[in-house]
């Protein structure tokens, strides 16, 4: 136990210093370099034109419909991991197992593919 | 406890891990600096060119020319801006870049921290990049990165599955989620070789989650400036920068330790088995990032249906495909690894 | 020892004061990150108990794809936080309910294990000990063959996710050229272009 989180302190000493390293980094940028700032400057950029309105505007839904789909798949490849490690220990009925889950989100998938929820215009 | 105990129980051991990590860092520091001098001196030979010539002999200081530029210009803040999450974003890319190191094995025992489940947690960090992107596109308030940022967040998305499945592949021929144990189980022949479409789904896309050309569609210069960098300056723009080719060479990394057999010469025998394994490892990372520049040079970017298209309808049932094939035939002739 | 627990401390604080500033930060936007910084240090508190798997998995699919989408959300719908507010209190009871709901069933299943040590015995398949398998492969063992109906169930609600996301977002907008490929490769000379022989001076 004690020797499996040992293993784990690294990481957390690394990201550690990761988060020094990258705040002395902008940290340096803002001393060492000059800050003159002015409306133009600061102004959202919009090739040369003042900018029109806000840009946090509404987009098109197939975004969140791509963000929902790969949840549904992150989560099937979030099964496959313990299934890919252990194929060896449950044998044959494990792997029909698998592949009866996999047929019914296959069934999943080539419905949206009818329903061209995967077409980008 | 007494003090010698104190200084040995934790004092010592905290030590030799920081210099461990420091020993991992500036080479990748490095490295990722001289990737971008690789970067333009092999795009340049590929066009006919010289690439740069004038900083130091053969144009060898540029990095450190063009480190020091950016580090002397001024932070722009945006005034629309939500400050702190702007600031945040450049960091977070750099970060994890960085912290993924620490599980990627060099040689045997050669390891920051050798995790049961190093695997998960490469692709537990390679699924954080998309925050980086996101987070910069709406903290800028601006057209430009907030469109490249919803294309990119979906771009990466879409080719991380087709990157699980591909793992989930190699896993099925290994039968362990550690590192060092994948490589090992590589000595026989690399899994490049019987798992040849999966590498080529893997790198493909690695290019994508890398946002590299011909999938650099969010900052795609011609129509979206420099997407979601496109307010970023300095060194806050530097650590995009350095985000950017560190994940390169992560990404070469993972391929190395998932494909062509980590640390391990191509042949055991007398003069490859000579040159100790972290040598090995770097002429291998250093292949894969020479084809990252050699695809860039080559091929035109993609437009965003095909790219879609291509991840969606093209590698993942492909790749999910491959993943019961490769299971079929281990259980049928019984060759599971215990 | 006292690293574990200064760890356990450590993740444990950080994951109430994000939890608590996601309820009560103004921007949505900062709540939803304030939320992925709680699930970071619950995987910390996994990895403390020796769940590793939980531990990754926690942060793959919750911050790497949930998180995503509630980001999507609530980025780029206009969400008016002040109007929001006032109906805050309206809905504490109900809040508060559920709270105490939560809890009670906490302390019934820790009572049920600090109390009654032989329950162990009643599990379906027995723990291995971590030092013999990793939990990833003892999570193996049993999902997929012990648990095989709760897995395929586990299928079925994926599948009705899935369709039930496409069913309330999906709208084809009229009038938008797509490209088909097997139509491209299929096209032939003759359909697309007509030699004309134009005779000079006359035009068409």
């Amino acid at each position: 136990m004690d020797a499996l989180l040992l293993e784990y302190l690294p990481i957390l000493i690394f990201l550690g210093i990761a988060i020094v390293m990258a705040t002395l980094m902008l940290a340096a940028s803002f001393v060492l370099g000059p800050s003159r700032p002015d409306s133009e400057k600061l102004s959202a950029y919009e090739c040369g034109f003042e900018a029109f309105d806000d840009a946090r505007s509404k987009f098109d839904v197939r975004f969140y419909l791509v963000a929902i789909l790969f949840i549904i798949f992150d989560l099937e490849v979030a099964f496959l991991f313990p299934w890919a490690i252990s194929l060896g220990d449950i044998g044959v009925f494990g792997f029909w197992s698998m592949v009866v889950f996999l047929g019914i989100l296959t069934v999943g998938f080539i419905y949206e593919w009818k329903k061209g929820a995967l077409e980008w215009e | 406890m007494g003090e010698g105990a104190f200084l040995e129980g934790y004092v010592i051991p905290t030590a030799i891990i920081v210099a461990q990590i420091v020993a991992v860092m500036i080479p990748i520091l490095l490295g990722v600096a001289y990737l971008t001098y690789a970067e333009r001196k092999v795009i340049g030979a590929i066009q006919l060119r010289q690439g740069p010539m004038t900083v130091g002999p053969f144009g060898l200081l540029q990095p450190i020319a063009d480190a020091l530029k950016l580090l002397t210009k001024e932070t722009i803040l945006p005034a629309g801006s939500n400050r702190i999450v702007f600031l945040m974003a450049p960091m977070l890319t750099f970060i994890l870049a960085i912290i993924a190191w620490a599980v990627i094995p060099f040689d045997e025992g050669w390891v920051i921290s050798d995790i049961n489940v190093g695997i998960l947690y490469l692709f537990a960090i390679s699924s954080l990049g998309v925050y980086g992107v996101i987070m910069a596109g709406w903290a800028s308030n601006s057209k430009y990165p907030f469109l490249g940022a919803l294309r990119s967040a979906a771009q990466m998305v879409s080719y991380e599955v087709s990157i699980g499945f591909v793992m989930v592949t190699v896993l099925l021929c290994v039968g362990s989620l550690n590192l060092t144990d994948i490589v090992m189980a590589q000595q026989t022949i690399w899994f490049a070789v019987p798992l040849l479409p999966m590498f080529v789904i893997f790198f493909i896309s690695v290019l994508a989650e890398t946002n590299r050309a011909p999938f650099d569609l969010p900052e795609g210069e011609s129509e979206l400036v420099a997407g979601f960098m496109v307010e970023y300056s300095s060194m806050s723009f530097a650590l995009f920068f350095l985000g950017e080719y560190a994940n390169m060479i992560l990404m070469s990394g993972i391929a190395t330790v998932l494909f062509l057999g980590g640390w391990l010469p191509p042949v055991d025998i007398a003069p490859f088995n000579w040159i100790p394994g972290p040598i090995w490892f770097g002429l291998k990372v250093a292949f894969l990032l020479f084809v990252f520049l050699w695809v860039r040079a080559t091929f035109p970017r993609y437009r965003y249906d095909q790219l879609m298209r291509l991840g969606w309808k093209v590698f993942l049932p492909f790749s999910l495909l491959w993943v019961v094939l490769t299971a079929g035939v281990l259980v049928a002739f019984d060759w599971v690894p215990a | 020892m006292v690293i574990q627990a200064l760890a356990f401390y450590l993740f444990a604080g950080i994951t109430v004061a994000s939890a608590v500033m996601v309820v009560s930060s103004r921007n949505p936007v900062h709540s939803v990150l304030f939320l992925i910084l709680a699930f970071f240090n619950s995987a910390g508190l996994f990895v403390l108990l020796g769940a590793e798997f939980l531990a990754m998995i926690l942060v793959i699919v919750y911050v790497g794809a949930v998180a995503v989408l509630f980001l999507f959300v609530v980025m780029m719908l206009d969400v008016n936080v002040a109007q929001l507010r006032q109906g805050f209190l309206q809905y504490l009871p109900i809040g508060m309910l559920v709270g105490i709901v939560l809890l009670m069933e906490l302390a019934l299943i820790g009572g049920a294990w600090v109390l009654t040590p032989e329950i162990e015995a009643a599990l379906g398949q027995p723990i291995p000990p971590v030092t013999e398998v990793t939990n990833t492969e003892a999570l193996g063992q049993v999902i997929y063959t012990h648990y095989v109906y709760l897995f395929q169930a586990a299928g079925l609600i994926l599948l009705v996710a899935m369709i039930g996301a496409i069913v309330l977002t999906l709208r084809t907008r009229e009038g938008v050229k797509r490209q088909s490929i097997s139509k491209q490769n299929a096209k032939q000379r003759s359909e697309a272009v007509t030699v004309v022989k134009v005779p000079t001076g006359e035009g068409m």
